[in-house]
């Protein structure tokens, strides 16, 4: 395998390369080894530690929260693209004062965290916890898509926009029948990305108190007691890396899919830019 | 907005507080970040697959989901810490997923012809890695990381809802004192997070223009 730091390896890189993976394989035994031993010492594999998941009501309130979790983020995400279209078209209109004024209410809202923006919808609109939730994701969201589809329209060759208006289409009419839909494709992975983001930003409801996943192992350690923390922790945490680990795929294969369509292919940059990671 | 005025020290305290935040974890996952990332790059098997799994685990969980492990349930394991050292880990544990995957692309965008014309011409892997590719991988992961260290700044409000008094959690206290005045106390709130994150914003795309270079 010859990659940018190395060429194939001769017989003597082939030893030292076995001594490293030795030497690394042991290092990270180590590692393992230590946590796993912390872990034991600490009674965490012993039966009285995960004998809450023989009660079925155990699994039924965390597949609640689980539920609750998806909810929000589904419900959020499709605000949160429907603003995005808005905002990329608003930010890409021909008025300047239309396009300043976009400019400055996505860098406002891409400028805050998540957090704040649901405890001033909970605080100053009086919204219960899941509007919050659901209206602060979908806004910061939304300024952070709407500026991933602007990249993706800017990424095109500017001979899409010359035929459209050279076939008599409007500024309006460009974008949205001939620059979008392209913008939209070539943007899939980054746009899948930055759901799997909106997905991990809805556990802040915890913190603004939306009854969602992680909540529901707080409460499960109200009713009964720290005994259990680790092992439900243990079974949330693995619920939520499993979701967000399947979109990851997603995103992935949109990725593949999408390189082998177009050769050039979307600009390393944009999509580093788009998978720009948030809370 | 005299609510603001009055109570200006505890917003600037709270202001230092989550600058600390910032730049302790950003330091501290800019460190775990590189060596991960360069176990990811390396030839040794075990530190790639180290490099992997905890990309793969990091960048997967949400920070809160952290937070609530490094301030709730490392404590059951016996290991206890104040507020803010936990808060500074927590960052730090979740950033550095996000720097490693920078250096690493940092690293894999410089052409292979590049490398392979510094190696036939002589060099040796430490003169190829310091004259030729880092100085080429430093260019792309610049922009990258400042965007990181934007999204951490405003990750450090997370650590409000875990007992550490950042501004979020300076605004979350002020409000519940002065319910009159809920708007202008977080609109201060949100003042002082844009301090940080919109000069950084506009430094990053500078930044990213002027070293954009041709492949």
């Amino acid at each position: 395998m010859s990659s940018v730091l190395y060429d194939e390896p001769g017989p003597r890189t082939r030893r030292r390369i076995l001594i490293g993976t030795i030497i690394g394989g042991a290092l990270v035994a180590v590692i393992v080894g230590a946590i796993l031993y912390r872990l034991s010492s600490q009674g965490m594999f012993e039966a009285r530690r995960w004998d809450v998941f023989a009660d079925p009501q155990v699994w039924q309130f965390l597949g609640n929260g689980l539920l609750a979790t998806l909810q929000a983020a589904a419900v959020a995400a499709v605000f949160a693209v429907i603003l995005g279209l808005l905002f990329a078209v608003w930010r890409m209109s021909e008025s300047p004062a239309l396009r300043m004024t976009a400019t400055f209410i996505i860098e406002l809202f891409r400028g805050l965290p998540v957090l704040l923006l649901m405890f001033f919808t909970l605080i100053v609109f009086g919204l219960e916890s899941y509007w919050a939730v659901v209206a602060g994701l979908a806004i910061y969201n939304a300024a952070i898509i709407g500026e991933i589809l602007r990249a993706g329209i800017l990424s095109l060759p500017r001979g899409q926009t010359e035929a459209a208006y050279a076939i008599g289409l409007t500024h309006t009419q460009t974008l949205l029948m001939i620059l979008l839909p392209q913008a939209i494709r070539r943007m899939m992975p980054s746009l899948v990305s930055q759901l799997v983001v909106l997905l991990k930003d809805s556990s802040l409801g915890y913190i603004v108190g939306y009854l969602e996943l992680l909540r529901s192992v707080q409460n499960l350690r109200d009713f009964f007691g720290n005994r259990y923390l680790f092992s439900v922790f243990f079974v949330a945490a693995g619920i939520y890396i499993t979701v967000n680990f399947a979109l990851s795929r997603l995103a992935v294969y949109f990725e593949r899919r999408g390189s082998k369509k177009t050769p050039a292919g979307v600009a390393a940059g944009l999509d580093e830019d788009g998978a720009a990671p948030a809370a | 907005m005299d609510v603001v005025v009055e109570n200006l020290p505890l917003f600037l305290e709270g202001f230092w507080t989550t600058l600390r935040l910032a730049v302790f974890s950003g330091a501290l996952a800019l460190v775990l970040g590189t060596l991960l990332g360069a176990c990811r790059v390396s030839p040794i098997p075990p530190l790639r697959g180290l490099g992997t799994v905890y990309v793969e685990l990091a960048r997967n969980t949400p920070l809160t989901v952290v937070f609530f492990f490094v301030v709730f349930v490392t404590p059951q394991l016996g290991l206890r810490l104040p507020f803010f050292p936990s808060a500074v880990i927590a960052l730090t544990i979740y950033t550095a997923a996000f720097v490693c995957e920078a250096v690493r692309s940092g690293i894999n965008s410089v052409g292979v012809g590049q490398a392979e014309a510094a190696r036939s011409i002589g060099l040796s892997f430490n003169q190829s890695l310091r004259n030729v590719i880092l100085p080429q991988a430093v260019r792309t992961v610049v922009p990258p990381l400042i965007n990181i260290f934007i999204a951490l700044t405003k990750n450090t409000s997370v650590a409000g809802g875990f007992f550490v008094a950042e501004l979020f959690n300076v605004g979350r206290r002020l409000t519940n004192g002065h319910a009159t005045a809920v708007t202008p106390i977080l609109i201060g709130v949100a003042v002082f997070y844009l301090l940080i994150t919109v000069p950084s914003g506009l430094l990053a795309g500078r930044l990213e223009r002027k070293v954009a270079i041709a492949r």
